[in-house]
């Protein structure tokens, strides 16, 4: 471990205290959880604390782990990952939060401490149906005016639910219910570890 | 008395200087903007869900379609991304060649940045002389991909394949005299390293001809300075990078801070802009395309004398060689595997990003150990910057709209994703 994620992660852990949930470094990156209801109180003393000093939001994005490992897992469905830079320290973190409810995943948000977040919640709301409460504009952003449904989700299929035609007799364009059947070329695979490797097997 | 109303309205989504199909709603008093509201996702093609349902290499061309404009930037990204997740060792011979692309690549996208503001703010001979120039680095791409656009080239584990040895020329056909083919062969008769370098020699010079166009321009000044100044605190609130961040007077770039591939290696400087404005954003973006050929440049004497593999020959990863295949049955076996089923990646995440012509552009990646990714994420510069759209243009003119769009280069392939 680099002597700045070990500085890093000390400085969080000094002034987070209690309400880190979790702190792992993996592949040179620092990834701390907390939980919904520290996430605004964290995301303001990682923008305020100098010895900190996470001046930018890189990127916020949801993550949808319902089919994580081929349903192996467990836990909460929902989760917003931000991805942080200190361009003071020149250092980065990624900050995982899960939404408590499945069927109705609030987060808090934080676009009064990053304005650049405004975009990324929205985008968050639009494709996974994350709310993110004190949001000013929660409006979609990437899908069509008067979509329905949230398309990253993972039981939303990947040729959507409706298609769009003009229609000659009505003189307008409509919607009805997708004509393409589902396909997949390639099989998803998770295979056991080493595999094809019997000597690294254990 | 008249009643006095704002007026709404709409700019896009089919207009020459949106760049693209941005939908930008104004609301204007007279002739000033109180509100600017872009409505994005015109262009979006979901790439990230597509992505999830691709193998890891089938995912690949897909970035190359994010931003269209720099092309290869957007593979080095993913590949970075996938490869500290694979945790392979990529060779070095293989990064000098990403390096000296990804600099190809800056300029291409500058030189369009410049043609298009320039043409934005009516300066229309710019968009002529850059395209000159870019003619060539689309020979670049051609030449080592087959494509001119969506070349593929970087693989994770390294690129495809090497450089090649000669530059396709010209020939004689009913359109184009010998006389004619010779001239436009003149610097095709070596290898394609001849023609990368006799490029270098040329391109300060065309850089002096945009600059004697622009630089001291009295309507371009007109048009740029104090216009879309943000201070270095909003810069970084707002996620600015790249050139937008550079020209506030941030030095942070990277290449130098976070030094990826062999950067570090290199010699090249940082240009920082003073006031914050679209005209200091413009002098720091033609630095850069001065600062990327000397890089190219570095890359191509490396290059000359360094031969060796270029990419990784862990067969789980990167096909074996044709030869290799068609002689050994266990090349085969990994061959028929590879392009069938695809790699597999560890269980993990990883966030990788570099300094893209627009700004970092990153490629945040979950694997859960299949052989597709579980989730991507591409963290596109052009999203932050047109975003802080409303904060821009308050207070300016219609006209300076225009302005504040060319200096951020939107492209929307990466904005709607």
């Amino acid at each position: 471990m680099s002597a700045k994620i070990q500085q890093l992660k000390s400085a969080i852990e000094s002034t987070l205290g209690g309400k880190v949930a979790g702190l792992k470094e993996a592949l040179g990156e620092l990834v701390l959880e907390v939980t919904a209801q520290d996430y605004p109180a964290v995301a303001k003393a990682l923008h305020d604390t100098p010895s900190l000093g996470f001046e930018q939001l890189i990127d916020l994005c949801g993550v949808d782990y319902s089919e994580y490992g081929e349903g192996t897992r467990s836990g909460p469905r929902f989760a917003v990952v931000v991805q942080l830079l200190s361009v003071r320290h020149n250092w980065r973190l990624r900050l995982r939060v899960f939404a408590d409810d499945d069927e109705f995943p609030v987060v808090e948000s934080v676009t009064g401490i990053w304005s650049s977040a405004a975009w990324y919640e929205r985008e968050a709301f639009d494709l996974y149906g994350i709310m993110f409460s004190g949001h000013a504009d929660l409006r979609r952003i990437l899908t069509d005016y008067g979509f329905v449904g949230h398309p990253f989700r993972k039981d939303f299929p990947i040729s959507g639910n409706v298609e769009m035609r003009y229609d000659p007799e009505q003189r307008r364009v409509i919607y009805e219910p997708v004509s393409i059947e589902p396909r997949e070329v390639t099989p998803r695979i998770i295979r056991e570890q080493a595999y094809g490797e019997p000597d690294k097997r254990t | 008395m008249a009643e006095i109303r704002n007026y709404t309205m709409n700019f896009g989504p089919q207009h020459p200087a949106a760049h693209g199909v941005l939908r930008l709603v104004l609301e204007l008093d007279g002739e000033v903007i109180m509100r600017a509201d872009p409505h994005i996702g015109l262009l979006h093609r979901a790439t990230e869900k597509l992505a999830e349902t691709k193998t890891w290499i089938q995912a690949l061309p897909y970035m190359d379609r994010l931003d269209y404009m720099s092309m290869m930037s957007n593979e080095h990204a993913y590949c970075l991304a996938v490869e500290r997740l694979l945790g392979v060792e990529v060779p070095v011979r293989a990064q000098y060649i990403r390096v000296m692309f990804d600099e190809i690549t800056r300029l291409l996208n500058h030189l369009l940045w410049i043609g298009a503001h320039g043409l934005d703010c009516g300066a229309m001979t710019m968009f002529i002389y850059a395209f000159r120039e870019r003619e060539d680095l689309f020979d670049m791409y051609e030449a080592v991909s087959g494509a001119r656009m969506h070349a593929a080239y970087y693989r994770p584990g390294g690129v495809y394949r090497d450089l090649p040895d000669s530059m396709p020329r010209y020939e004689v056909t009913r359109y184009r005299s010998a006389a004619a083919a010779k001239k436009s062969n003149q610097n095709r008769e070596g290898s394609f390293l001849d023609f990368v370098e006799d490029f270098t020699r040329r391109f300060p010079k065309a850089v002096d001809e945009y600059e004697t166009l622009l630089t001291d321009n009295r309507i371009w000044k007109q048009r740029t300075v104090g216009i879309g100044v943000i201070s270095p605190e909003t810069a970084l609130n707002l996620g600015f990078t790249g050139a937008m961040l550079r020209g506030s007077g941030i030095e942070w770039d990277l290449r130098k801070k976070q030094p990826y591939a062999v950067y570090d290696r290199l010699d090249f400087d940082i240009p920082v802009g003073v006031g914050g404005d679209c005209y200091d954003r413009y002098l720091v973006r033609v630095e850069e395309m001065r600062q990327s050929n000397r890089i190219i440049s570095q890359c191509v004497k490396w290059l000359r004398e360094n031969p060796g593999p270029v990419i990784t020959d862990d067969h789980k990863i990167a096909p074996p060689s044709r030869v290799q295949m068609k002689s050994n049955m266990e090349e085969l076996i990994h061959h028929f595997k590879l392009f069938t089923e695809g790699m597999h990646v560890p269980e993990g995440e990883a966030y990788a990003a570099i300094e893209h012509p627009k700004g970092e552009f990153g490629i945040y990646v979950i694997s859960d150990g299949a052989n597709k990714p579980y989730r991507l994420k591409i963290r596109a510069p052009g999203f932050a910057h047109l975003s802080s759209m409303g904060h821009m243009a308050k207070g300016h003119m219609l006209a300076d709209a225009v302005a504040i769009i060319g200096t951020m280069d939107i492209v929307f392939g990466e904005i709607d994703r």
